[in-house]
């Protein structure tokens, strides 16, 4: 395959570290400072999307940094699947920032210099994971994506907040602990640890006991995916302000971790060795055990944003079945589920934070009525969850049908059957809402009105442009299909 | 060729630089500082040319007087000495950089006796470094260690109590090594390094050649602090001068472990003390015992000396279990530990002397708000910290993949657990202070900033750029490390 190099890659990292840099500096002055915030922003999703030409045309963009262990360099290899998810990554982060500086400063929340620094520090490692070309330097990133999110999680410095810091942090760190051990595993087995299309563990000689246990280091290695049993940290994070449930624990984080997985199980172990072994078909059950209990735990939260992670839960796992499939639907269907999951996932804790700002309001039982408040945010958040349920014309459908599919291909009616399910309590658990906030009466007079415009104008777009990938969903469809050309290509 | 005489340089300015410390203090005691940094200075400049000739133009053998080997002393250097001589003399430098402050305000008057002693510490422990001569190296132990005694009595009422103790284990230590060396000289009738080596495969057989290496091993683990023979560490560590905390952490005890494996690996050959006699894997099973020890007994501590001395037991052990484990790339790991732990541990005891210097806390409890109060330092030791725990992309994370690659290498599974779930304790003992330093404060409580002064200050951001430099280019000094280890392992 053609590759070429250049240095965009390392330009995308680089820029949100120079971003959080200004941010440090102009921390007295906060208009400049989020001037600075949204300029890196924009910077980063310019320079990640003209790379589209190139990886549309078939090429990979690569660039070799220098060797920080003999053989280990930091090397950037920019393929269809990591481009992908570099843009969602960035793109969201526009909004983000102007959704932050709405909810931050109508909170008058406090370190916000911190909040903004340490937002900076982890796109730019999310995007390092996105075009990373080898496990060692996908690690560098993964570690200073938990180190660099652990402020914004125990940002209000509460001692629940500590508690919950704490978790994070022994989820996380105990969790890169296993994935360092597989790395130095690969590397010894292999000599190698970059990614290729048909994975790097066949035809070594490696033990078939060490394979399967080498997967079960890696998986929980990647605990940031928060599947069962690694996903308790996730809804303790909710602590955290809002716009950092919704970029970091619903797009860049956790999907971060779904990535790794992804990467790990196509890139590293290759499809043969992942469907040859079963690997593929244990993990596919693990992932249907989490998406059916995670929506079972979603049904009994009353705080909102936890029962958003609940269902994030239970989302992300949606891409790893798809994945773990390992059919051509299977991997479209997974792979458009991290760009959908993120576009309505964001909406939806977007109006979460809405809420939160203008009425003060985290408990689901005390939304009755909010619709008449609150009318577009409330529509917003219709339009998410009708996507988690999988509604056409929403982007939920357009994933969702490709795992049906491959469900069916593989003949594993088990998982049809998961799936069928899962819609059925994404129902369960967010229409309630829905109708309780449209029709029922409150308790007493509402006196507030919408959240600001620098909230409210993200959240609208988030939830129109996840109806527009649903109706027009080529353009997206067009690079998840060169993602899997390669793999099916390369095997 | 002044350059030909550069091993001997190194040891000539540092007794020079001594014996004119106290005539210099008697002219104006503020200028003892000033003439120690610059002696430390000019020895760490012969170092790096040192090492910047060994690279180019292989090993160099220096005969004093010009009396050939093995009658005579021979100064020999090679990849190995040349690397630790860079870190010994680099921190001895910068240390005493930041001596001036940190020790005019916590050993007031005293800059005479202070600054000799400090040259003569710094002297003693390149010559055990340089040295071919196994009784020149007795010779130079016993001279550091004694300026070493002595300098950690100087931190005040507890400080005696914690340097009489070290004094006891260390004279222990010292009569072992003698011991050991005599059996040697008795043995073979050389104390030329290159020679024992050539000498000693001819009575490999022999018991007393047992003897003699039990008792050197007992006796250099003494003085590396190697678990469980680390008990006189901790409270000398807490209660010496924090600067000298500094430097102990940072050089002497690595200059313990490069003697050990300057005796076992090139004196004694490597298949002997691991394949005949198991003195290697019975020194990886102490190191990794002392590594999870350390790091439990350091998660008990509230001082951050102590805490930090704790850790500094754990740390060893990582650099010993890499030189047990004797394969080539956890030979590498350890070697290259010894400058991580010596850059990371060395910052992170300046940085809590800055914090004494400013406020006399101790307790890590106490620190609120030192992160608004303190930035730069408190940024420096959050840097310290992550390479311990072994967050890339930090010097502490190369030498621990390398470690447990090297274990994973040598079969040896139990390791490579220990060194990750040590990691992972690292972490607990040092993101308490994270917790207490950065968080729980808010903007409510006015804290006005008070760094250290830029003499602290300085050399502490040094050391904490080059925790992060030394992590991202590692491949530098690991590239130079092999072809060491390489040289010297079957």
């Amino acid at each position: 395959m053609e590759t070429i190099t250049s240095f965009s890659p390392g330009l995308a990292v680089l820029v949100s570290l120079l971003g959080a840099l200004m941010i440090l500096i102009s921390g007295r002055r906060p208009n400049i400072r989020e001037g600075f915030s949204l300029l890196a922003g924009i910077t980063k999703f310019g320079i990640v999307a003209s790379m589209i030409p190139v990886v549309m045309s078939g090429k990979l963009i690569e660039l070799r940094l220098w060797d920080v262990l003999p053989g280990l360099p930091i090397m950037f290899r920019v393929d269809a699947f990591g481009l992908l998810f570099g843009l969602i990554a960035s793109f969201l982060w526009i909004f983000t920032t102007l959704y932050s500086i709405g909810y931050m400063r109508t909170l008058k929340e406090h370190a916000q210099t911190r909040f903004f620094f340490c937002f900076a520090i982890a796109l730019s490692s999310a995007i390092g994971i996105a075009f990373s070309a080898n496990l060692f330097t996908l690690f560098i990133f993964f570690e200073i994506l938990t180190i660099s999110t652990y402020p914004l999680v125990v940002h209000i410095e509460t001692p629940e907040a500590m508690k919950a810091g704490r978790k994070y942090l022994l989820y996380l760190l105990t969790s890169g602990v296993f994935l360092l051990f597989s790395i130095i595993a690969v590397y010894h087995y292999t000599g190698t640890t970059d990614f290729a299309f048909g994975g790097i563990i066949a035809g070594n000689g490696i033990p078939a006991n060490m394979v399967i246990l080498l997967f079960v280091t890696f998986m929980i290695g990647s605990a940031k995916a928060a599947f069962m049993p690694f996903h308790s940290w996730l809804p303790s994070a909710m602590i955290a302000p809002t716009p950092v449930s919704a970029l970091l624990h619903a797009v860049a984080v956790v999907k971060a971790g779904v990535f790794v997985a992804t990467r790990i199980i196509l890139y590293i172990f290759g499809i043969d060795v992942m469907s040859e072994t079963g690997l593929a078909l244990a993990m596919a059950y693990v992932v249907a055990f989490t998406i059916i209990v995670a929506s079972l735990f979603a049904l009994t939260q009353d705080n909102l944003k936890k029962r958003l992670a609940y269902s994030t839960i239970s989302q992300l796992s949606y891409i790893i079945l798809g994945v773990a499939m390992l059919t051509p639907a299977g991997i479209t269907g997974g792979m458009m589920h991290i760009l959908n999951h993120a576009f309505m996932k964001i909406t939806l804790f977007f109006c979460a934070g809405a809420f939160i700002v203008a009425s003060g309001k985290e408990k689901i039982s005390e939304m009755n009525g909010i619709a008449k408040q609150m009318p577009f945010t409330m529509i917003a958040f219709t339009v998410g969850a009708l996507g988690m349920a999988g509604t056409p014309i929403t982007a939920g459908f357009i994933s969702k049908w490709y795992l049906l599919i491959a469900s069916v291909e593989i003949s594993q009616i088990p998982l049809l059957l998961v799936l069928l399910a899962s819609t059925l309590l994404n129902v369960a658990y967010f229409f309630p809402i829905i109708i309780n906030a449209f029709f029922k009466k409150p308790e007493r007079e509402l006196s507030y009105k919408e959240a600001p415009l620098f909230m409210l104008v993200p959240l609208l777009l988030t939830a129109l442009i996840s109806i527009i990938i649903g109706i027009m969903p080529d353009e997206p469809l067009a690079l998840v299909s060169i993602a899997v050309q390669n793999l099916i290509g390369g095997t | 060729m002044i350059t030909d005489h550069l091993p001997i340089l190194l040891i000539i300015i540092g007794f020079f630089g001594a014996f004119f410390t106290p005539i210099i203090g008697m002219i104006r005691k503020k200028l003892c500082s000033p003439w120690a940094t610059f002696i430390t200075m000019l020895q760490f400049l012969i170092s790096l040319l040192l090492l910047y000739n060994v690279l180019a133009a292989g090993n160099l053998s220096y005969w004093l007087g010009g009396w050939q080997p093995p009658w005579g002393i021979e100064y020999a250097v090679d990849i190995l000495n040349a690397f630790v001589l860079v870190i010994v003399a680099g921190v001895c430098f910068l240390v005493s950089i930041y001596s001036r402050k940190s020790l005019g305000l916590e050993v007031p008057g005293k800059e005479i006796p202070l600054y000799t002693l400090y040259i003569v510490l710094s002297t003693g422990m390149l010559g055990i470094v340089i040295t071919g001569d196994v009784f020149n190296l007795y010779v130079f132990l016993e001279i550091s260690s004694l300026a070493a005694y002595a300098l950690i009595a100087l931190g005040g009422r507890q400080s005696a109590m914690a340097s009489f103790n070290y004094m006891i284990m260390g004279t222990i230590s010292a009569s072992f090594i003698l011991l050991g060396i005599g059996y040697l000289y008795v043995m073979t009738g050389t104390l030329n390094m290159a020679d024992l080596s050539i000498l000693l495969p001819g009575i490999y057989g022999r018991p007393v050649l047992l003897v003699a290496i039990a008792l050197i091993v007992v006796g250099l683990s003494i003085k590396t602090a190697l678990y469980p023979l680390h008990t006189w560490l901790p409270d000398a560590y807490t209660h010496a001068p924090s600067a000298i905390s500094a430097l102990l952490a940072g050089t002497f005890t690595k200059v313990g472990i490069y003697a050990l494996i300057r005796v076992m690996f090139t004196v004694i050959s490597p298949s002997y003390v691991i394949e005949t006699v198991p003195v290697m894997s019975m020194l990886t099973w102490l190191a990794a015992i002392g590594i999870l020890a350390g790091s439990i007994l350091a998660i008990a501590q509230y001082d951050i000396k102590r805490m930090l001395a704790y850790s500094s037991v754990s740390q060893i052990g990582y650099i010993i279990l890499g030189v047990g484990l004797a394969n080539n790339i956890a030979m590498t790991g350890g070697i290259l530990h010894i400058l991580s732990h010596s850059l990371m541990k060395t910052g992170l005891f300046m940085v809590s002397g800055a914090i004494i210097y400013r406020t006399g806390i101790k307790n890590i409890y106490q620190l609120k708000g030192m992160g608004k109060k303190m930035p730069y330092t408190m940024g420096a030791f959050v840097v310290g910290a992550l390479s311990m725990i072994g967050i890339p992309p930090t010097v502490g994370f190369a030498s621990k993949f390398y470690l447990a690659w090297g274990a994973l290498e040598a079969g040896k599974w139990v390791f490579v657990i220990v060194i990750l779930l040590s990691s992972l304790l690292t972490a607990v003992y040092f993101w308490r202070i994270f917790e207490n330093v950065y968080f729980g404060v808010h903007e409510t409580e006015e804290i006005k900033k008070d760094e250290a002064p830029l003499s602290m200050l300085i050399p502490i951001v040094i050391f904490a750029a080059l925790v992060f430099l030394a992590g991202i280019f590692a491949s530098i000094p690991i590239e130079v490390i092999k072809i060491w280890v390489i040289g010297v392992l079957p």
